[in-house]
């Protein structure tokens, strides 16, 4: 397994640690509160970076291990940042079936990431999707707010180049 | 367990077993193995591998026997054609992602899922090829490797991690079909607080988690004629190396298994037992020391290198506790290769020592910066005792019809309180039977300190030593030590003298020790059965006291001086560092 810590250096500040530190102070005492935690630090750094879950298991005493085994179990907790632009390329069946599935492949080639990763600059962010409700456009895929439909592979560079 | 009896018909056959036993335990009463792979008593019991399911009369499925407790009137049926197909079935799944090495694999002829499929005619037939996840082996720890690609996900070593040692290192990450077993943010076992305890490995149903092979390395020395090599045993490989060799738990071979070492070709067969008896030499006299000079209290063992790798990352502030006074293994490396070699007229870096230990930790321990005579280091390898069968077998020896032997002189002489440093309460009773008899002068009117043995994880005692009152702590497999020591750093409790074993009962319960599978664990005390064997040795010796041991009179006058002398702590002695807690 290749190593997970995230190629993005970190930069939280005095101030989100103020505000991660008060949180676990706040939910600690009460049992099975690390989703909580999690959740709350999520919301704070916009991501769960070694840095941020070593402080939870300082704060608490639950063993490094064990919180990143629940951070990875929830698709709702991401090891990663958010990029300036996140891509979410469907993966849904209607997209699937259309070759989305490739298409996918080609954006994690142009960028160097996997699925959940950030780009080194902070520019990009892939994430592979289910349906979107746009079925009528597979393949598609959405970066921020605006949606690409009926794709095709030579797009790609295309689209990457407009941010 | 309650004292009120379930009736139950089991394959038609009445059974009868307090109520809140679960199913397996009930079949187990009557004969009847039902077979296990992900269950290990009291610490996972999460009925997750399927394997046990048997039919239960009126339930809408098959149920986990492993979790199941029984009630008045159950019929079951444990090897039913419905039975037997779904754990053929469970099994074929297991085996799609398992990677097959049966032929070379370490655990090959005692691998808990090649017995299963073997008994339940599974074959290794590609019946469900698809997609598998392919792990890297994680061998980056000194004395371990993990190969994911043969796990099966039991979870048995993360329980043994997490419960039995409050080390919690590994656990389960990602989910679905990338669920493994891995560290924090998948960092290597070396970057991870791991203590090297070994707990992981002699739980693991398969050939996933074991730990390095070094016998190459003795093998190559033994072929070298510049060297001499000599093999110390520690005292707890003597009741457990016989189980390699299909022998009963708790079987003393102490004699054959010198002679097993003499024919593998050792230039010395010696004891590790002298060199506990000179840690005891040194730790009663720096107890002694402490109290009478006001140093740090209470004073705990260090003699089991997975415990004070523990503290140094989980309890740095109690490293000034820790006694300073090396591991037997290591002392008996540095005498061997000062006081031995000189007598011997050999030079010292021609002397390789060979441990044969009951621990995985004792491999990281060989490495420790401090643990070096001038240059060398004190001992050169640290086999476990699966490591010295497997050279016993290679080498074509036969084990169980060899003659009893004798230790080689000069360190055939030890005493009972050095045998019995292999089981938990063993070490703090040794300092026992040397600290009244040398400090207060009293002669004690029984050597038993019956209060610190048995196999309970904490055992605390009062004693007096001359017009000391002194309060005993003794705790094995480090969940324990975790509970005493923040009972002491909260001031809860107050402790003189403290010792700490690393694996829970000690090292007859090592990491390094023979693997018994499941089926015999959850229904055998291995804790207990070894250390009887222990407690054995102890009453049939001559000597029970340390400082009564010729061998020690003798080598403190021709070569250490006084017990703490410069000499002895040159070499005798050592440090320790802070590591980090993550």
């Amino acid at each position: 397994m290749a190593n997970k810590k995230t190629n993005i250096p970190f930069s939280g500040t005095a101030e989100q640690e103020t505000a991660l530190r008060a949180a676990i102070g706040e939910l600690k005492g009460e049992k099975g509160s690390l989703i909580a935690i999690l959740q709350r630090a999520q919301e704070i750094y916009g991501y769960l970076p070694i840095e941020v879950q070593t402080i939870i298991s300082d704060e608490t005493g639950i063993p490094l291990e064990e919180i990143y085994g629940v951070a990875t179990f929830y698709a709702q907790f991401s090891l990663n940042p958010k990029g300036q632009y996140q891509i979410s390329c469907c993966l849904g069946t209607a997209c699937y079936v259309k070759g989305a599935g490739d298409f996918f492949d080609k954006i994690s080639d142009e960028l160097g990431i996997g699925s959940g990763e950030c780009t080194p600059d902070g520019k990009f962010s892939l994430e592979a999707c289910r349906c979107i409700g746009a079925c009528g456009l597979a393949p598609v895929l959405t970066v921020n707010e605006d949606v690409y439909g009926r794709l095709t592979q030579d797009e790609v560079n295309q689209i990457l180049a407009k941010y | 367990m309650s004292d009120k009896m379930i009736n139950l018909k089991i394959n038609n056959n009445d059974v009868s077993v307090p109520e809140g036993t679960t199913i397996l335990e009930a079949a187990r009463s009557v004969g009847i193995e039902i077979p296990t792979l992900c269950y290990l008593k009291e610490i996972n019991e999460i009925g997750a591998c399927r394997i046990c399911v048997v039919e239960v009369k009126g339930q809408r499925s098959l149920v986990a026997a492993c979790v199941f407790p029984v009630g008045e009137g159950m019929e079951i049926q444990t090897a039913s054609p419905l039975v037997l197909k779904s754990r053929k079935l469970t099994l074929e799944l297991i085996l799609s992602t398992h990677k097959r090495e049966c032929l070379s694999c370490v655990r090959s002829g005692n691998c808990e899922l090649q017995r299963l499929c073997n008994e339940f005619k599974v074959d290794d037939e590609s019946y469900y090829d698809g997609f598998n996840n392919e792990y890297e082996v994680d061998d980056s720890a000194v004395h371990m490797q993990r190969d994911n690609n043969k796990c099966i996900l039991c979870r048995r070593c993360v329980a043994a991690c997490c419960a039995w040692q409050s080390v919690s290192v590994i656990g389960t990450n990602d989910r679905g079909f990338d669920t493994h077993i891995g560290c924090a943010f998948e960092k290597d076992l070396s970057e991870v607080a791991c203590v090297s305890c070994g707990q992981c490995i002699v739980v693991c149903p398969t050939g996933a988690i074991h730990e390095k092979d070094q016998t190459d390395e003795v093998w190559e020395a033994l072929a070298d004629p510049s060297k001499h090599v000599i093999v110390q045993t520690s005292p707890s490989t003597r009741v457990t190396l016989g189980e390699c060799f299909g022998m009963p738990v708790g079987t003393n071979v102490q004699g054959k298994m010198v002679a097993a070492l003499r024919r593998l070709g050792f230039d010395g067969v010696y004891d590790t037992d002298f060199a506990a008896d000179l840690t005891i030499m040194e730790e009663a006299h720096e107890f002694v020391e402490r109290v009478k000079t006001g140093g740090t209290l209470p004073m705990i063992t260090s003699c089991s290198p997975g415990w004070v790798k523990f503290c140094e990352h989980q309890y740095p502030d109690f490293i000034p506790n820790l006694s300073t006074c090396k591991s037997p293994q290591q002392m008996f490396g540095a005498i061997a290769k000062s006081w031995y070699a000189e007598k011997k007229g050999i030079d010292p870096k021609d002397v390789y020592v060979v441990g044969a230990m009951p621990c995985t930790a004792k491999k990281f321990e060989v490495g420790r910066d401090a643990a070096e005579t001038w240059t060398q280091v004190d001992v050169d390898v640290a086999l476990t005792t699966r490591e010295l069968g497997r050279m016993i077998q290679r080498a074509g020896i036969l084990f169980t019809e060899l003659p009893d032997e004798d230790f080689d002189n000069p360190f055939e002489e030890s005493t009972g309180a050095a045998v019995i440093f292999g089981a938990t309460g063993g070490v703090m009773e040794a300092a026992l039977r040397t600290a009244v008899e040398v400090i207060a002068g009293d002669e004690l009117p029984s050597v038993d300190f019956t209060e610190v043995r048995g196999t309970q994880g904490i055992k605390e005692a009062t004693y007096s030593v001359g017009e000391l009152t002194v309060n005993v702590c003794v705790a094995s497999g480090l969940a324990n030590a975790r509970q005493v020591l923040d009972s002491v750093r909260s001031g809860e409790k107050q402790y003189h003298f403290i010792e700490i074993m690393g694996c829970p009962g000690g090292c007859i319960n090592g990491g390094g020790q023979p693997v018994q599978p499941a089926a015999v664990r959850n229904f055998v005390d291995l804790k207990k059965v070894r250390a009887a064997s222990l407690y054995e040795a102890d009453k049939g010796m001559a000597v029970r006291k340390s400082h009564e041991s010729p061998l020690m009179k003798l080598i403190y006058d021709e070569f250490l001086g006084e017990p703490g002398s410069p000499k002895a702590h040159e070499l005798l002695h050592t440090h320790y560092k802070k590591r980090s807690r993550h």
